[in-house]
């Protein structure tokens, strides 16, 4: 009999043996991501993955923003919180098609979240998919939910040295928003600062100012969408 | 605290493998997690212990590669260390650089019985 498992010995080879595994980590999540890419492109959707430290006004962009341009552009929303249903109710009440993912210990949505969410929500083609994933700024970063841009939203309420204490998700994304702008006034943040330090991790990162209370700046943000929902895909 | 979802994947990667080896335990598992992979070694210390509990994980040797952080310059095409994502290029203190080793996050290889 196998002193190892019990066994036999019909079942399976005994003796040490060496598998040579060189495999990915988020192999898997990576996968379902492709599959997800791979059915936004299908429907035409430009999904956008939200991400931003709890409090930065993720919520409240995108209220103003299905607000303002209601008419203009068809949206969904798959919103990502530890619990409650509270973000997807304040998306609900702007009319726009909404599901709630709660990850209930989880600090981070993954790309079957968003596969399994999908299947609900059957979003229109044509659209613009906006995932507001789980307010962190760490744990998100490494995992691809299948988005076309990765949007890092960053309030000046924070600090101008966010990026290089987080590194990661700045690296990783393609638009940083600087949001309430507004309070500019009465806190110690540099603009210069942060943009500075947000281009030292990412060379690329396209910085766009603005605030949701006022309204200064959201038009340089819908020309960014619509931009990217009407430019023509480059083979 | 995605450390536990990266250990979780392992445990299926790894028990995944075992099972098409036809083995039924692991001795000894091999990673690389690279400098810049995002992963935080004391928490995934800390979820490892918990989540291998009852897996064929159980008893075995982990062994870990941690690959340091290196970038090419694009701007001077020289090779050098980094130890974060915003260390700028020796030669001109820019920015423009390409990532080539450090953020690995894999499974190398088991040894399985």
């Amino acid at each position: 009999m196998c002193a190892t498992c019990g066994c036999d010995g019909q079942d399976h080879v005994h003796g040490k043996r060496i598998v040579d595994v060189e495999q990915d980590i988020l192999h898997q999540n990576n996968l379902l991501a492709e599959r997800n890419r791979g059915y936004f492109e299908a429907k035409n959707i430009l999904a956008l993955n939200l991400v931003s430290s709890p409090g930065s006004g993720k919520t409240t962009l995108l209220e103003r923003t299905l607000m303002d341009l209601k008419g203009q552009l068809e949206f969904c929303v798959i919103e990502g919180d530890q619990q409650t249903t509270n973000d997807a109710d304040r998306i609900h009440a702007t009319g726009t098609k909404v599901t709630q993912i709660n990850t209930g210990k989880g600090c981070h949505l993954d790309s079957q979240m968003i596969s399994h969410a999908l299947q609900g929500l059957k979003p229109k083609g044509d659209s613009i998919m906006f995932i507001e994933n789980v307010g962190n700024l760490v744990c998100p970063a490494m995992f691809d939910l299948g988005e076309k841009e990765r949007v890092v939203i960053i309030s000046v309420t924070e600090g101008d040295d966010k990026p290089l204490k987080y590194p990661d998700m700045f690296f990783s994304s393609t638009l940083c928003i600087v949001n309430k702008t507004d309070l500019l006034p009465y806190v110690p943040f540099s603009i210069e600062k942060v943009k500075e330090n947000a281009l030292k991790i990412n060379k690329d990162l396209h910085i766009i100012e603005v605030s949701c209370t006022n309204g200064e700046g959201l038009e340089e943000w819908y020309s960014w969408l619509k931009s990217k929902v009407l430019a023509p895909e480059t083979v | 605290m995605h450390e536990l979802s990266i250990v979780m994947s392992i445990i299926d990667i790894a028990t995944k493998q075992m099972e098409g080896a036809d083995a039924c335990v692991i001795e000894e598992i091999e990673l690389e997690i690279g400098a810049l992979s995002g992963v935080e070694e004391n928490s995934f210390e800390f979820a490892w212990k918990q989540a291998i509990r009852d897996t064929p994980l159980q008893n075995a040797i982990l062994k870990i590669h941690k690959p340091e952080g290196l970038a090419t310059c694009l701007d001077c095409m020289i090779d050098f260390s980094i130890q974060q994502l915003y260390d700028p290029c020796p030669i001109c203190g820019g920015h423009f650089l390409n990532i080539k080793k450090g953020k690995e996050l894999k499974v190398k290889s088991l040894v399985v019985n």
